[in-house]
């Protein structure tokens, strides 16, 4: 573990020994984030210029996986769509709802936050669960909302709500929906309770009359970066949308109707043994990411500068 | 709000966290939006008592027509029936629940420590080329993590870790999640004002890092602890482990879950005992949280 670095006790602006307690400091995530993080990201940017199968030795291929991806593969496109769909409805929702919720819990006192909270972040600790909506969208009569639709009326006949091109986006969706928002709502949480609450004070005797007046114009501002973080890991999470999909719906589902990205690249990947193809379209999909989150970014900053 | 309204309220009086916020806010609105939340928090923690639920059905009504959310008749059975589920397991289940303790305890000690040491850099040290650093770091996020098991595990077996600890322990310090949510929270409650201080004093980094920024920051590093936690107790390592004694519980779990509908009962039961774990610590951090809240944001 870590060292307590030498204390300098040289001077106020001591520059040569802050900076070595720096790099000291940064060291240890720095390495292992080299060994485990960097160097790989880097070998499978490398792979997605070869044609390699784990077996044989890598052919080099030139950019021929990324022109593959555009005009010889029949499903990326489906997918890639899917994967934007639901990336850009359930993205900004679960964001805007993850701090919404966090906002008004952090009105209450202690102890109704922490039951409110730990309500919401219940999703996150049941862990790998998400297979109980497989039983709640069951498609024959013993799923519970079948069940409870014939039993009031509303259907005669059971729906296969995971097969039906019709539903199976939309209850994905929800899953995914429930399923991430929580760590962006507990760091929302902490991150409400760091306001600086003589802001809200000075607020109040400067005319900030409703709680929505505050909101924007004392707790957005001061919530900035932690937004910025809750926004990042949405996005993270929503163009993985992988487990979710695979297991309510399989893989692939019936027309690729709600296939993604993610497990596209784990079966080009694992059942197919196309590693080059697979990091070409991880180096896609980082692209896209890393767009979306510039973007994100830019539109932060306008909020801060408009105050 | 201009720094001076600010400067003369603090000079009042100091007030308690409670005793701040009234002005803005109606008692109607506040009961309404209460009630909102309960609802929807109700749905958000179905499917967990779902599983409590179902893990106390005795096999006549786990398998009843029409289907029954709440259990009438609840008993242990399922629960019962675990250790002779497991009872074919070539290595005892203390062994695994001892492994996954340990590599979720260490590793988040590990991570904490590295991801905040670094992201105190990232954010208050005046080294050269830390903002490209932190923005490497950020932007590896996004990086799809399936794509790098094959270089890790080809990088894992050169440097001679793959079946040992080491192989749960490695990724887990490094995660850039953790380093970009301490850094954005170090950003927001250490005013560089309290930097500046320290640094007159004569404190070195290392002294501001462990005896000012972690203080300061727990309520944040509570956090991370949570999140972390959660990831390592429900790790299941891709092909790098390969020894019966070295595996993690959630890898015996799936023995039971994919027993079919007549084991349902005890997979269910099987779930409930992994999340209590999470739960446990998230009570733990929790209280530490809001305990530590009030007094840190601004000192």
């Amino acid at each position: 573990m870590k060292t307590k670095t030498i204390p300098t006790s040289k001077s106020k602006l001591s520059g040569a020994g802050e900076n070595t307690a720096s790099w000291l400091l940064l060291a240890p995530f720095m390495s292992f984030f080299i060994l485990c993080t960097l160097i790989p990201v880097g070998s499978s940017v490398v792979l997605s210029f070869f044609d390699y199968d784990m077996v044989s030795t890598p052919i080099f291929t030139g950019i021929q996986n990324y022109m593959r991806m555009f005009t010889d593969d029949s499903v990326f496109f489906t997918v890639l769509g899917n994967t934007l769909r639901f990336a850009v409805i359930t993205g900004p929702l679960s964001f805007l709802l993850s701090f919404l919720l966090a906002w008004l819990i952090n009105e209450f006192p202690h102890t109704v936050r922490s039951i409110l909270s730990f309500l919401f972040y219940a999703p996150a600790l049941v862990g790998n669960a998400y297979y109980i909506w497989q039983v709640a969208f069951s498609g024959d009569s013993f799923g519970y909302v079948n069940n409870l639709l014939i039993s009031l009326g509303f259907i005669t006949e059971p729906i296969q709500w995971l097969k039906d091109v019709a539903y199976n986006s939309t209850i994905i969706m929800v899953v995914q929906l429930w399923m991430s928002m929580g760590v962006s709502f507990l760091a929302n949480i902490s991150g409400l309770q760091n306001v600086n609450t003589e802001l809200y004070e000075a607020g109040a005797i400067d005319g900030v009359r409703s709680r929505w007046h505050e909101l924007w114009y004392i707790t957005l501002p001061s919530m900035k970066s932690i937004l910025l973080f809750s926004a990042v890991m949405q996005i993270q999470s929503v163009f993985s949308i992988s487990v979710v999909v695979t297991t309510l719906a399989g893989y692939p589902s019936v027309n690729n109707s709600v296939d993604t990205l993610v497990p596209l690249i784990q079966d080009v990947g694992t059942a197919r043994y196309e590693m080059g193809y697979a990091a070409a379209l991880s180096v896609f999909l980082f692209f896209m990411m890393a767009f979306f989150r510039i973007v994100v970014g830019k539109a932060l900053d306008l909020m801060g500068k408009q105050d | 709000m201009t720094t001076n309204t600010v400067k003369k309220v603090r000079m009042l009086r100091p007030k308690k966290r409670s005793e701040y916020r009234r002005y803005t806010r109606s008692k109607g609105g506040t009961v309404l939006y209460f009630s909102l939340l309960f609802l929807a928090g109700m749905f958000t923690v179905l499917p967990m008592i779902y599983c409590i639920c179902t893990s106390f059905k005795p096999l006549d009504e786990l398998l009843i027509f029409p289907p029954r959310f709440l259990v009438h008749r609840p008993t242990l059975e399922n629960y019962i029936a675990l250790p002779s589920l497991l009872n074919t397991l070539r290595v005892p289940m203390e062994r695994y629940f001892f492994n996954s303790l340990f590599i979720s305890i260490s590793g988040v000690i590990l991570h904490v420590m590295a991801a905040s040491a670094a992201a105190f850099v990232f954010s208050k040290s005046q080294i050269k080329g830390r903002k490209i650093l932190f923005l490497i770091v950020q932007f590896a996020l996004l990086y799809n993590s399936y794509t790098l098991s094959v270089p890790q595990y080809l990088i894992f077996s050169k440097i001679g870790i793959v079946d040992t600890y080491l192989v749960y322990l490695f990724p887990a310090i490094p995660s850039a999640m953790g380093c970009f949510l301490m850094k954005q929270f170090i950003d927001v409650s250490v005013p560089n004002a309290l930097m500046e201080a320290a640094r007159i004093d004569g404190a070195g980094m290392g002294r501001i890092y462990w005896q000012i920024i972690m203080p300061i920051a727990k309520p944040s590093w509570m956090t991370l602890t949570l999140f972390s936690f959660r990831d390592l107790w429900s790790t299941v390592p891709s092909g790098t482990i390969f020894s019966e004694e070295l595996k993690l519980i959630p890898q015996v779990m799936t023995n039971i879950t994919n027993g079919g509908i007549a084991r349902s009962g005890s997979a269910m039961a099987a779930t409930v005992l992994m999340m209590l774990p999470p739960i446990i610590v998230y009570f733990i951090a929790q209280s530490n949280v809001i305990e530590t809240m009030s007094s840190s944001g601004i000192k």
